[in-house]
């Protein structure tokens, strides 16, 4: 017969390592989608470059900012794409797997807690960004559009980015328990509005004062801003660069707090 | 023979006559409760689901929670499961606390919950392969387990299948393989077979007949007064959050019921008027739209009483007493709506 101490010091392993275990599981059923992934991380990038890097840029031969519309334009490419990939990521997959396939709450039957199944979800999302993240770096590079010794640190730029929009989303999603089509509203008026007042394909200067302010609070604004410093030197003052970094951290780390807790309320309620 | 096997059956002869004989069971193994409920309430906001029950549970023994819809069954369940936070009450669990000591009390429970939640993007094997995992097992542990309980829930040439074209059998099996993973000491059963048609039930019955036999304490919960009978020792009856009694089904069906039951069918408009005047055969009478039950222990004196008086059923049957009787005396309603 077990005593409580031996099963408590039995359940070491997975307390230790239970968010690995649930990565783990992340990347197994990724795949059945991994083909998709693969495609799209490889596509999207040929295709914006193609479209508004090359095509656009021949429309603004003088360029924005004094470099080439391509170069100005790059971060704010990989941004949108990784961030908008965060914004998916933080809505259906989060309420599915509470309310449809509620794989969430078959893991909370064993020793994993709450807090384990969010990291290992923001663990899986990290490997799966990365990728792309680095595709689409890689694209960059070979453009010309980047500069590869400073410029990769848009890689984890725009992972802090895909979290800062992600963990709120996903703290929002976790609490829902119809889908009366919440997530068509958020697509629509907050995450489509975020991507074309925040700076992305002109500069923020350039938005009506009066919408400015979407830029500020917008999470790609600030990713696609600090893209640019680290791509070609935006000329920018310290206090606001610091800034960027400030408040996407902000978003990620009161988005994770929230996140967490509103994954405890849904499986232990 | 080994020494071991030897021991074995002495063990088991023991069990076996301390079966037959209750009053031994607590002599001959000292009785330790895995389980010990005292007035656990659980509130949704101001809704009351569960309304302070208490109960205790023995290891070995196979206890089932009988009761009809939205009686509480499942949130006691998932209480106990460590998965709900009791509103107040005190519950032990393996001698832990669920509310403070939730994943080392998960690490020791299979838990099959009401509706199927098996990784539909993974494969058959896959779902028990990852599933160990979360235990802390090794892959090499998990690879053998898993292949040692798709044998075991016979969906060995199912291995390498989708989840989605599995029959209901099959994923309820999947279900039950996936919570032995960790060779739990106890299995939390939430309505193992209901939507089963009954050639699947018999064979899921029959797995967790094995697994009782292996010494697995079962917890249930069922609707099916069949199933209660076919797999529980003791079983409570639950009714609106609320324990209504608690027994052995036979003692169940002795204390609140008789031996037999008359059925006797007059018409759905007649039923009631006949009833009057028949009032004072058997020990007690239930008048359902459809049927008189009349409660007495010889059910074909009583019939022949009736037809002696003119009343000629349309039709009529003398059955043994159910637990569906004693749900009925203690609830006034049927089990299954
Ligand atoms: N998450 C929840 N929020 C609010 N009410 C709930 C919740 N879960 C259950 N309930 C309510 O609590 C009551 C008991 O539910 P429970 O699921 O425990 O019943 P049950 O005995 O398992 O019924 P069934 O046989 O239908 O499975 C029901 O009235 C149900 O509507
Ligand atoms: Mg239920």
């Amino acid at each position: 017969m077990t005593s409580v101490a031996e099963i408590k010091a039995d359940a070491e392993n997975s307390r230790r390592w239970g968010w690995w275990y649930v990565a783990e599981l992340r990347l197994r059923e990724m795949r059945g989608y991994v083909s998709y992934v693969v495609t799209s991380s490889f596509g999207n990038p040929l295709m914006y470059l193609l479209a508004l890097g090359v095509g656009l840029a021949h429309l603004i031969p003088a360029g924005i900012d004094g470099v080439p519309f391509l170069v100005f334009v790059a971060p704010a490419l990989l941004m949108s794409t990784i961030l908008s990939i965060g914004a998916e990521e933080g809505m259906y997959p989060v309420l599915g797997g509470f309310k449809w396939h509620k794989i969430f709450f078959a893991i909370h039957a064993t020793p994993i807690t709450p807090g384990q199944i969010v990291g290992g979800f923001l663990v899986h999302l990290t490997i799966r960004f990365t990728f792309t993240a680095g595709v689409f770096f890689g694209f960059l590079v070979a453009f010309g559009a980047v500069p590869l010794a400073t410029g990769w640190l848009m890689i984890p730029i725009a992972i802090l980015g895909a979290f800062a929009i992600l963990t709120p989303l996903a703290s929002y999603s976790a609490g829902i328990d119809d889908d009366r089509g919440q997530f068509a509203l958020i697509q629509r008026f907050v995450v489509m509005p975020m991507f074309l007042f925040s700076g992305t394909f002109f500069p923020l200067s350039q938005v009506p004062d009066w919408l400015e302010w979407v830029g500020w609070v917008s999470p790609l604004w600030h990713a696609t801003q600090l893209g640019r410093t680290v791509s070609y030197g935006l000329n920018e003052p310290l206090w606001l660069t610091v800034t960027h970094g400030g408040v996407l951290a902000a978003y990620a780390i009161i988005g994770a707090y929230l996140m967490h807790r509103a994954f405890v309320k849904r499986l232990t309620r | 023979m080994s020494f071991s096997s030897r021991l074995r059956n002495v063990a088991m002869t023991i069990g076996f006559f301390a079966v037959e004989h209750p009053s031994l069971l607590d002599y001959v193994f000292v009785s330790e409760p895995v389980i010990r409920a005292k007035n656990i309430v659980k509130k949704y906001d101001e809704f009351v689901a569960v309304d302070g029950i208490s109960f205790e549970v023995q290891r070995g023994e196979s206890f089932g929670l009988l009761g009809p819809n939205g009686a509480g069954k499942s949130t006691t369940m998932k209480m106990i499961a460590a998965v709900s936070t009791r509103t107040s009450g005190s519950l032990e669990v393996l001698g832990m606390d669920p509310n403070t000591d939730g994943p080392a009390i998960r690490s020791q429970l299979g838990v099959v919950p009401q509706e199927d939640n098996l990784d539909q993007e993974l494969r058959v094997r896959e779902n028990l392969l990852t599933y160990g995992r979360f235990f802390g097992m090794s892959r090499a542990e998990v690879a053998t387990r898993a292949d040692e309980l798709l044998e075991f829930a016979q969906l060995t040439d199912r291995a390498n299948s989708k989840v989605e074209p599995l029959s209901g059998g099959m994923k309820r099996r999947l279900t039950i393989a996936r919570s032995l993973m960790n060779d739990p000491q106890m299995l939390l059963l939430d309505e193992p077979t209901t939507g089963l048609d009954p050639q699947a039930r018999h064979i899921l019955w029959d797995r967790l007949f094995r697994l009782k036999e292996r010494g697995t304490t079962l917890v249930l919960t069922t609707h099916y007064m069949d199933e209660a009978e076919q797999l529980s020792d003791r079983i409570v009856v639950v009714d609106k959050g609320a324990i209504m009694a608690e027994g052995s089904p036979a003692q169940l069906i002795r204390q609140y019921s008789s031996r037999e039951v008359l059925e006797v069918r007059y018409g759905s408009d007649k039923n009631a008027s006949v009833a009057k005047k028949i009032a004072d055969i058997g020990e007690r009478q239930e008048i359902l739209p459809d049927r008189i039950l009349i409660y007495s222990d010889n059910g074909e004196r009583d019939l022949a009483e009736i037809t002696k008086r003119g009343h000629h059923p349309t039709t009529s049957l003398v059955r043994r007493s159910s637990l569906e009787d004693v749900f009925l005396r203690l609830t006034g309603r049927s089990l299954v709506e």
